[in-house]
């Protein structure tokens, strides 16, 4: 990055600025003309003057010239002009005035736009060779920064510098004219008051920036301040289990309190000088016409300047402070911009940046690494110096599968970042065939070197796309969503700024470099990649448990309901029929609350959530006309007093409030109250917020959970009776406000799990969720529907980070998406840590199944940081690291014999 | 069969005979109604105990591991708690208990029970009743046992 942002702006605006400074300079004279014009028509039309008698005519428009004597003194007469009279010299005028707004504010519109886009322009560049810079680090550098100030710096601080740049060469230009020109006129009607304009000028110059200077130190503070409190509040953020385990939230109030008031002060004494300054250049402002009118008067009444004059200066005077004041504010807002410019290369500049070729986006396929890749001296070194890894020497041929064992970080974690690129060698050479592999593209070893570390990274998006993240390195095809239209114009401004054009739309699924013939095939193996790392009862659970929303295929729902009707007959046939009572529109639903069996879908709207029930003024209206609005108060009311006798007494923590669904223990107070505010008196006689509460209590009743005999079968009937009503009401009203629940029809609002099962688990049967859980899943398996759920599964989205999984999850995934970019080298350092042994030497059984067939030379080659050692029989080779040193290197069966420090590893 | 009527159930059961309805209705309706089919077990010898059984009605066996599998030692019927030892002393579940028809049980989680023991003494008194009944019975039969065994080996 350019050190300074003037040059950084004169490097990519140059043409820009000079055309913009073209265009002023053109549109000066109209500006000129405007200001005159005003004067042409109070003397002539209004005043009369050239028109000495009522019918006199003037010329409008006569263009003639006379070429100056050194080019011939030619007459030129182009124009002879149209005779016209008063009235109509005054209207011509006056359009030529009306001609002369619209140009003027044409050109304004023009020039700001242009500046504007300019400085968005350069903003854009600006941002976007920043986040370049961010992906080009040094990785190391990255156990420094904090992710929180390194995206306030690229969003927050570089903000101003947009506006700026429009500015950073017209604005002086344009100011030191308009006050040059003031001056001159000043300096030509009276040498010695122009002398006391032009001192107070100076005067103004030379201090007012001399008072921005603490101006400027805290202004910088001001943001390295504010960016530190970016970076802690994200430091909190990000580490806020072990602020809540450690008691420590006071302490981050504390230090939040401190920088906030350190801010506090810092932005005080900032305005406080600012406010100074503007009082003083205000002042020096009003001293010149002040000495204007002591000492132009004196001369006026001396005699040696006419009042003529003297009036003329204190007019043209007016114009002069505001472009000086202007021009100051431009050099202070150069000088702070200059700062933060100068701060914000700085931190984006560590060494050594990787260079930008080894980036540079690749279309195509990539050579595969089919020869051996060689480890030669190689020493790496820690932040803190230490090494890590000294003089190995080793090499990784084609196919091979190797295992790095030894404690934790004795040098086999160095080695293999390494070869991920991850660490810098601070000695040593690893070659792959003849290529340096610090020279290589990143585009060759990241598709066919893959890397799985302890932590697993996974974007905020869908399982699927975590799993795809490797195969996306350059678009193929242009999407079918793209708009061909917009394309070319956002190209072009891609280009303008410098940003790089390739299509974010676009298709980059590269499914050519796995072989894969489209997103079916790929599909399939992701599933059995699922099975093959052991996540794939995870993901099923996932899939039950989503709502497949529009997306689910006509074939996809149709399935689930052949699923629905083969569940049924399966409990039916083992005697389970009575586990699970099924969703009937004219029957009420005894396992479910009163609420649902109200609403019976799910709901589309919150108004229809079982929660958002007791206020919902269609629900309310529908239950007062059958009847029930006043039953279910009843029936509130009799579950409020059972509850509160039941409870007195107990402390609000007793597990005894875990039976207690509907009501909170802290919320029995307030119930109390309202009981005792309602007294014996009917629905009817009521305020909504009590009735609100008492039928709320009603709508999470469940018959045979709760156990209170409070639902008498014509009230069930009633329900039902109510039920129907909502929905014919909801279906005439248009609304999509509630799913229902309709035998026949897949329920694309509800999950898989509530599809299939289409009824409700009954209470107090023992095992009964174990039971038909176990029956959903072997139905599911026996009508092939299990890779269908499996897919819907990978829908889920995992989180920012991937939080919503668990490490080991994570971790699997991890290794999930490395195999399915097929790399030509596996990397695994200490990739399956999170795991049990006994899971981790499952999947690499399973993976040797599939990657190792006799006779033949596996795919890929395997470099395994183990952090379970006693999985090395399954390995080609091992390598034992010692201090960061390899101890010993050979055929697992034989060093399991000879190697005492293997021995005690595996032991 | 709402809580009222566990409630009279619980009335008839030895172990909470005295204790005041009001408490007795806490105790049901903090409780869980389970329906147990014949042949379908409680619990397992061996397991965590995480709650103790009253039987509202049917018949339960009592199984324990032997050489030759699980022997039944006993029955249970209507009006008795099983399930409560693992839960008082934190130890495995000293037996299996299995429905010998269809069996309507109150489930009482262990958490639930310690704390109704600790909210009235007079049920740790009874409860203390049971099982010094129970450990009498007990020294009866293992000195019955014995006496036999000397028998034998005379």
């Amino acid at each position: 990055m350019n050190p300074s942002l003037f040059r950084y702006i004169w490097q990519h605006t140059r043409r820009d600025q000079i055309w913009i400074i073209f265009v002023i300079l053109i549109s000066m004279p109209f500006l000129f003309m405007a200001l005159d014009l005003p004067k042409l028509i109070v003397n002539g039309p209004i005043q009369g003057r050239g028109f000495p008698t009522p019918d006199a005519t003037v010329r409008f428009f006569e263009l003639k010239f006379t070429l100056p004597a050194w080019l011939g003194g030619v007459k030129l007469d182009l124009f002879n002009g149209v005779e016209l009279g008063r009235l109509s010299y005054l209207v011509a005028l006056s359009l030529v005035f009306l001609a002369l707004v619209c140009i003027n504010g044409l050109f304004k519109f023009y020039i700001n736009t242009f500046k504007g886009r300019l400085g968005e322009r350069m903003l854009r560049r600006l941002r976007y060779e920043l986040v370049d810079r961010v992906l080009r680090f040094p990785l190391p550098h990255f156990r420094k920064v904090k992710s929180a100030e390194v995206a306030t710096m690229i969003k927050d601080e570089v903000e101003p510098m947009g506006g700026f740049i429009g500015d950073a060469f017209v604005q002086p230009v344009f100011l030191s004219g308009q006050a040059l020109t003031a001056m001159v006129f000043i300096l030509v009607q009276s040498y010695w008051l122009g002398m006391i304009a032009a001192s107070i000028v100076i005067v103004q110059a030379f201090l007012i920036p001399r008072l921005r200077k603490r101006l400027l130190v805290l202004g910088k503070q001001q943001q390295l301040t504010a960016r530190d409190l970016a970076g802690r509040v994200g430091e909190v953020v990000e580490g806020i289990a072990e602020v809540r385990t450690n008691d420590a939230t006071n302490y981050e109030r504390a230090d939040i309190a401190h920088r906030l008031g350190r801010i506090f002060f810092i932005r005080y004494e900032l305005f406080q000088r600012k406010f100074f300054v503007k009082f003083l250049n205000n002042f020096l402002a009003q001293l010149t016409p002040f000495l204007f009118f002591l000492i132009g008067g004196y001369f006026a009444i001396r005699g040696t300047l006419d009042i003529g004059q003297l009036v003329a200066v204190i007019a043209a005077y007016k114009d002069l402070p505001g472009p000086i004041k202007e021009l100051i504010d431009w050099d202070q807002q150069r000088q702070d911009v200059q700062i933060k410019y100068g701060q914000v290369s700085e931190q984006f500049s560590p060494e050594p940046m990787t260079p930008s070729l080894l980036q540079v986006p690749t279309s195509g396929q990539v050579p595969r690494i089919d020869k051996p890749i060689e480890i030669k001296g190689l020493s790496v070194t820690d932040d803190t110096g230490s090494k890590v890894l000294e003089n190995a020497d080793f090499t990784i041929n084609p196919g091979e599968w190797i295992a790095a064992v030894g404690e934790v970080n004795a040098g086999g974690e160095a080695a293999a970042e390494a070869i991920a690129r991850l660490a810098v060698p601070s000695a040593g050479r690893i070659r792959i065939g003849e290529e340096l592999l610090e020279t290589m593209s990143e585009a060759i070893t990241g598709r066919r070197v893959a890397y799985v570390g302890p932590d697993t990274y996974l974007r905020n998006t869908s399982i699927r796309d975590c799993l795809l993240h490797g195969l996306m390195n350059h678009p193929l095809r242009p999407s079918a969503l793209g708009l061909p239209a917009l394309s070319d114009s956002i190209a072009f401004e891609a280009s303008a700024s410098g940003n790089c054009s390739l299509d974010i739309e676009a298709d980059w699924l590269d499914l050519e470099r796995v072989g894969a013939a489209g997103a079916t095939e790929m599909t399939g193996r992701i599933l059995r990649m699922l099975e093959l790392v052991e996540i794939d009862d995870d993901i099923f659970e996932y899939g039950l448990r989503s709502s497949p929303g529009s997306v689910a295929t006509p074939e996809f729902a149709s399935g689930i309901l052949a699923a629905r009707n083969a569940l049924k007959e399966r409990l039916d046939a083992s005697s389970l029929g009575h586990t699970v009572e099924p969703f009937d529109p004219v029957r009420y639903q005894a396992q479910a609350t009163v609420a649902e069996n109200l609403v019976f879908g799910a709901a589309l709207d919150p108004d229809y959530r079982s929660e958002q029930l007791s206020t919902n003024p269609l629900v309310l209206s529908i239950l007062a006309d059958a009847g029930l609005a006043e039953q279910l108060f009843q029936m509130g009311r009799q579950i409020a007093a059972t509850v509160i006798d039941l409870f007195a007494g107990l402390p609000p923590d007793h597990p005894f409030f875990d039976r207690l669904s509907f009501v909170r223990a802290e919320e029995l107070p307030a119930y109390r109250a309202v009981l005792a505010g309602i007294g014996e008196r009917p629905y009817a006689q009521t305020v909504p917020a009590d009735r609100a509460m008492m039928l709320s209590l009603a709508f999470g009743y469940i018959e045979p959970r709760h156990r209170l005999n409070l639902l008498a079968e014509q009230t069930k009937a009633d329900i039902v009776a109510a039920r129907q009503k909502l929905q014919s009401e909801l279906r005439k009203r248009e609304t999509a406000a509630v799913a229902f629940y309709e035998p026949d029809d897949f329920n694309a609002a509800s999950s898989l799990e509530h599809n299939i099962l289409f009824g409700r688990i009954a209470h107090g049967i023992a095992d009964a969720p174990a039971t038909v859980r176990q029956a959903m899943r072997e139905t599911l398996l026996d009508l092939g529907l299990r890779d269908a759920v499996l897919e819907a599964g990978l829908s889920f989205v995992v989180g920012p980070g991937g939080k919503r999984l668990t490490h080991s999850q994570r971790q699997r995934i991890g290794l999930a998406r490395a195999l399915l970019k097929q790399p030509d080298l596996l990397i695994v350092n200490r990739g399956l840590g999170a795991l049990s042994a006994r899971s981790q030497r499952s999947i690499l059984h399973a993976l040797i199944g599939v990657a190792k067939v006799p006779d033949k030379q596996p795919d890929f080659a395997v470099f395994w940081v183990l952090s379970t050692p006693t999985l090395v029989d399954a390995f080609d080779r091992v390598v034992v690291f010692h201090d960061g040193r390899i101890a010993a290197d050979g055929d697992p069966a034989k060093l399991l014999e000879t190697d005492s420090r293997l021995k005690r590893l595996v032991a | 069969m709402g809580i009222q009527d566990e409630v009279s159930v619980l009335r008839r059961i030895p172990l909470f005979a005295h204790i005041e309805a009001q408490k007795l209705k806490l105790l049901a309706f903090t409780s869980e109604r389970i329906v147990f089919e014949a042949g379908q077990t409680l619990f397992l010898q061996g397991d965590e105990g995480d709650a103790a059984y009253v039987i509202i009605e049917g018949q339960a066996d009592v199984l324990v591991n032997g050489p030759h599998g699980p022997v039944s030692i006993a029955q249970m019927e209507r009006n008795a708690i099983v399930g409560e030892v693992a839960i008082l002393c934190d130890v495995p579940r000293t037996a299996t208990i299995k429905a010998s028809t269809r069996l309507d049980t109150l489930r009482i989680r262990k958490e639930h029970f310690i704390e109704l023991l600790t909210e009235f003494p007079e049920l740790s008194i009874e409860i203390m009743k049971i099982l010094a009944q129970r450990l009498g019975r007990t020294s009866t039969e293992l000195s019955e046992a014995r006496s036999r065994l000397r028998e034998l080996g005379a």
